[in-house]
This record gives C-alpha cells, structure tokens and sequence, in this order.
C-alpha cells in the first residue's frame, strides 16, 4: 500500500513537474534565441508572455461572441490569433526599443528592456486593471491513468496534456525551421557572425526581427495554456515566471534551443519534486542551488558552447 | 533693487498660497493601501468606503465646518513603497490622520512614521497582532485580531468539519503566516496536530506540487493564509486534481477577485472563511448599503470597515477640536464611537473590545453567505 502510494504520488509530482517545465521551456526559447543571435538578454520577454495571456482572453471572448462554439476550433483561433499578434508586440518592441540602439553600448539596450518590461506591465495595468482577470475554462475534465496494481492514479487535466503535446510539437517545428529551412540557415549564419552574414548578402536586421517573433510566439504559445490551465491570470505574472524562464535559458545553456527546453523540464521538476518530497517554503532556493551548481561545473549551461569571446 | 524684492514676495506668494489656502478650509487626511498592485481590489475597497464618508460628512458640514480631503497613499502591499508613501502622506499633504494600511506588512513599518510624527492612524483591515502589540499609542484598528480569526478558523475544522487531517499553507507574508500560526496555536489547544505546514510564493500560480502533497498526507481539510491571488489557483489546482479537501482560510480571500482568481464560481464553491460579521447586514449601516449600491458599487468586504474609520477619525476630532495624535488617541481610549457597523470602542492597545468573526462559505453564483 505504502509503496503504491509512494508510486502514485512520485508519478503525478512527475506531471506536475513536466506540465511546468514545458511552459518554462517555451517561454525560455525567447530568451535563449535572442541572446545567441544579439548576445541581449530581453528582459522584455516576461512581459510580452504576460501580453499574450490577455490577448488571449480578449480574443476568446470576441470569437465567442461572434457565434464560434466548437471548442477545438475555438482553441486554434485564439492560439493562431494570439501568435499572432504577440509576435507583431515582439517585433514592434526589437523595432523601436532595440534596433536604434544594435551600434551601442551592450548595456544599452539591456536597459530600454528594463524600460520596455515596465512600460509593458503598466500599460496593461492602466488598460486592463490590476485586478486578477478570469479565463473561462474551455476544456473541462481529465485523463485518470492507472498507477501500480492497488488502484493508484495519475490525473492529467485535458488542459495539462495539451500543454505537453503542443510545447513538444511547436519545439519540433521550431527545431525543424532552424535546421531545414533557408531562413533557419540565415538565422544560424547570422548567430555565428552578424558581419559576415550580412556581408553574404544576409538581411541581418530582418534575422534579428524574425528570432524576436519567433521568440514572443513561443511565449505566445505559453500564455495561452498557461492561462487556460490557472483559469486566471493579472499584469504581474510575467515577472516571476520570466525569471524563472531566464533561469531555465542559464540552465540549458543559454543561446542553445534544446538547451532552453532542456533547462525548462529540469528547472519544473526540480521545483515540483523538491515542494512535494521536501519542502515547498525552500523550492525556490533548491533550484537556483541546482543552477549555481551547474554553473560551476559547465559554466556555458548544460548543452550550452563555451562562449567565444567577441570582440 | 526695488523690483527685485518685490520679484521676491511675489514669489513666496505664488508658492505658498496653495499651501495656506489649504491649511486653512479643510482637515486632510490620508487613505495608505494597495491601489495598485495585484492587491489592489482591497484598496479600492477602502478608497470607496472613506471616499462615500468623506462625501457623507462634508455634505452634513464637515468636521465643525471644515471639508475632510482625502489623499491616496500607494504601497502596492509592499513594506518598502509604504515607508516612502507614509512619509509622503505626512511631509508632502501634511495629513492629520490617516486610515490604512491594508496589508499588515505595510501597515507595520508605515506606523512607525505616523507614530513619529505624532498622527493618528486607524486601520481597516489589518489583522496581525504584532499591528497594536508594539505599544504604539496611536494605532487603533477598527477589524479583529488573528488570533481570534485564527480560533474561529481552527475551531471550525475541527468541530464543524470533523476533520481527521488537517495541512496548513500560508503565503510567507506577515499576514499570512499570522493567521497561520494562529489557526495552528489553536488547533494544538484542542489537542489536534497538523499533517503539513508550508508556505508557497507570493505571485506564483502554479502550485501543483503542494496539491499532489495534500494528496500525499491524506488531507481532508486545507488551511490557508493568504490572499485571493494565491488562493484562487490554489483551489483551482486542488479541484483540478480531484482533491476532496474542503479549502477555509481568513478575511484575505473577501473579494470577488477571488471567484475570478479561482477561474469561476464552481471552483470557489465550497471553500470557506472567517470574515466579520457582514457589515452589510448590521442595521446602521443599512442606509449607505443602499446609497452605494444605488451608484452601482457593492459594498463588500473592507468598505465599510473604512467609511466606520473615516467616521471614528471625523467625531475623534469632532469632540476634542484638536488633530493632535495623542489627544484623539486618549479620547478614543474612553469613548466609543457610533458607526455604520454599530457602536465601537478600544481597549488599551487599540484593539476592538468586542470582535465578531464567523464563518463563511463560498457558494455557487459566486457569492458568500454565513455558515449557520
């Protein structure tokens, strides 16, 4: 009995891990694509997730309105709508907060993402309220699957599941994109040196803008399941979850895409297995332990390259 | 030479007449709370409560002929911004009370400016015994204590609920893990242990993990000290995970911020907590109820806490003619002061003589009503 319990309870902290460090991952990409091709850390990036939680809802309720029901189809609208316009947020912000600064010093543009984090935040706060914001809970119930032979289970929500499956999904897209494709070659060329590229013929800054896209539909992608998931959500919650995010990018190796989901999955399990087995007061300290210590040993992250240094 | 000093007085004139003019017509006094922030629910419920008296006395005359004039003083929640606000409500407005804070991690470090600069301070909603223990002379509160919410909560869980096991969960903050302590001091009196005692983080969302592990522990009741923010998904994910615990926490979770952190009625349905006895329904305050509701604003939660403070702060000076701290502190101490929520009045630290927590449940169409 004990030992099936241990099994079931081991087993659903492992989901609850997963369904985390998925989200993590997600958001993470944005970091980790936009330090490797402009060496930047967005600290925008939390808020542009933030964003899309509220585009999300917005949209939800227009669709409903105007007479669409049909739950999954519903579901695409609102993800392609709300990739959509994030992505137009990510590159509206690189072109006014970023590209005027690309021949500066590298602090620069790390403090206008200060700058666009808190115009972000407080530009949702004046439009939307500070209040909590409901978000109505599409698809309801869940998968119970069998633990051991006493009759342990596993809850997945449908919600939880789908968040898995698209976070692998739009990673192997994403994977495919920058391996397949000529713009993923451009994108890569462009990661390894910005003047040769461009001296190749390569539209370096339009490269920039396609990874800010890319990155705040990624995040897009997050905020959408995510609020879903909680069934609410306010104008902070993209602080603590960017942070969070950023770490998992460090963790990965930042710079490096299977790095950043990487960094995600064991950052959400990390948290998940310590509150449930330890403490959860002290979850945060394990992780950011778990990070230092990694640091130490491969200071580039776990599948990060040794950083060549610019010059 | 002439002219310049004449430059001069113009000047002193120009910059101080605002100031004189103010000094002379109306009493200000400051409102400190969340008004932004993702506490913000509260403080707009204790701006509408002192905002709706303010109208009330300036339209009956004011103060002995003088307008009370309310100025907000943000703290967000946070310690640090309400040592800043405070001293801005002091140095900057110059107020001569002030009503607030709302989180008692906020209210805390503020008194100790307020306590300085000799003002009366009267909070609506802060409820951590450490507010009136320090011995500020001062401070009063016009809301119970924590412990005694504290006892409510525990003797609820077990004598109502019956529970076998019991996991306690705060958020880390004063009033939190106050109210916390308290439910857990009092579970212990009545010779029962918990199975789990934890906190979680403040603007986190995702707190699976800990739900998993009331599963673990075999929980059947979960208390939390908290606010809505963190409660809301904390129900959410305890339904979502099929728990059968019941959820009761404290007076931080009085809003309906908290049905829509929770993702909709049937989720807050069934969770539980202390809260005054609804002010609404007590018979004097049965007149600005409805004018309120008239303007379409539901009074809830700390609303009307905050239009009684207003109230306790206008006949404090009102029968002293003084503003002085010290002078409506002493008055207080041996008055009681009628109010929208019935006759009040103070022991020696501050503290109500009698407070009224009981419980309530959280029902289907998203509002509350009182466990019988």
């Amino acid at each position: 009995m004990v030992a099936t319990m241990a099994a079931e309870i081991f087993a659903q902290q492992t989901v609850n891990g997963l369904i985390l460090g998925a989200t993590y991952g997600l958001i993470a990409i944005g970091y980790t694509m936009v330090y490797g091709i402009i060496g930047m850390i967005n600290f925008a990036h939390g808020e542009i997730y933030m964003v899309s939680a509220y585009l999300a809802a917005i949209f939800l309720a227009v669709l409903h309105f105007f007479g669409l029901t049909s739950v999954p189809l519903l579901l695409v609208a609102v993800l392609l709508a709300t990739v959509l316009v994030t992505a137009l947020y990510g590159w509206f912000v690189e072109k006014i907060a970023y590209r005027p600064l690309r021949h500066s010093t590298r602090l620069a543009p790390l403090i206008t993402a200060i700058g666009v984090s808190l115009i972000l935040q407080n530009y949702v706060r004046i439009a939307q309220g500070a209040r909590s914001q409901g978000m109505p809970s599409l698809l309801q119930g869940s998968f119970i699957l069998p633990v051991g032979d006493q009759g342990g289970v596993v809850q997945i929500t449908y919600v939880q599941l789908l968040i898995i499956i698209v976070a692998f999904l739009s990673m192997a897209v994403l994977t495919f994109i920058m391996q397949g494709t000529s713009m993923g070659r451009a994108c890569r060329a462009t990661e390894q040196d910005r003047i040769m590229a461009a001296l190749l013929g390569i539209d370096t800054n339009r490269i920039i803008a396609i990874v800010f896209v890319i990155g705040a539909a990624m995040a897009a992608i997050a905020g959408v399941l995510v609020s879903l998931n909680y069934g609410s959500f306010d104008f902070h919650i993209g602080f603590i979850t960017g942070i969070k995010a950023f770490t998992a990018a460090v963790l990965g190796g930042i710079g490096s895409l299977p790095g950043a989901m990487l960094g995600g999955l064991i950052l959400g399990l990390a948290e998940s297995f310590f509150a449930g087995f330890v403490n959860s007061d002290y979850k945060d300290v394990f992780a950011f332990s778990l990070l230092v210590l990694v640091l130490i040993f491969r200071p580039s992250g776990l599948l990060g390259q040794p950083q060549i240094t610019k010059v | 030479m002439k002219k310049l000093w004449l430059h001069g007085v113009v000047l002193v004139l120009a910059v101080g007449y605002p100031l004189l003019a103010r000094a002379g017509e109306t009493i200000p006094i400051g409102v400190g709370g969340p008004f932004t922030g993702p506490y913000a629910a509260f403080g707009e419920q204790l701006w509408r409560g002192a905002e709706q008296a303010a109208q009330d006395i300036n339209a009956a005359g004011g103060i002995d002929g003088k307008k009370i004039e309310l100025f907000k003083g943000d703290d967000a929640c946070e310690p640090k911004q309400a040592l800043a606000v405070a001293n801005q409500l002091v140095e900057r407005h110059g107020v001569k009370a002030v009503i607030g804070h709302f989180c008692s991690s906020s209210t805390i470090p503020a008194s100790e400016v307020y306590a300085e600069a000799g003002i009366l301070q009267i909070t609506p909603g802060s409820t951590n015994p450490m507010v009136t223990e320090r011995g500020i002379k001062t401070l009063f509160r016009t809301c119970g204590r924590d412990n005694q919410q504290g006892s409510v909560g525990a003797q609820f869980v077990v004598n109502a609920l019956h529970a076998r096991a019991v996991a306690i969960v705060h958020d880390k903050d004063t009033y939190g893990q106050g109210l916390a302590n308290a439910m857990r001091d009092e579970l212990h009196r009545l010779g029962k242990k918990e199975v789990l005692y934890e906190g979680l983080t403040r603007g986190e969302k995702d707190f699976n993990a800990l739900v998993t592990k009331f599963k673990s522990v075999n929980a059947d009741a979960v208390y939390f000290g908290g606010l809505h923010n963190e409660a809301g998904p904390l129900i959410h994910q305890m339904k979502d995970q099929g728990l059968k615990a019941t959820l009761v926490s404290g007076d931080g979770i009085v809003s309906q911020d908290f049905v829509v952190a929770a993702g909709g009625p049937p989720y807050a349905e069934g969770v539980h907590m202390t809260f005054g006895r609804d002010p609404r329904k007590i018979k004097e305050g049965h007149e600005v109820v409805e004018r309120m509701r008239k303007i379409g604003y539901e009074p809830e939660g700390y609303t009307l806490y905050s239009y009684a403070t207003l109230q306790v702060i206008a006949a404090a000076i009102s029968a002293t003619k003084k503003t002085d701290g010290a002078t409506l502190a002493n008055w207080l101490h041996s008055h009681d002061v009628p109010t929208v929520m019935g006759s009040k009045g103070w022991d020696a630290k501050g503290d109500l003589k009698v407070s009224d927590y009981v419980m309530y449940r959280w029902h289907g169409k998203g509002g509350y009503e009182e466990v019988p």
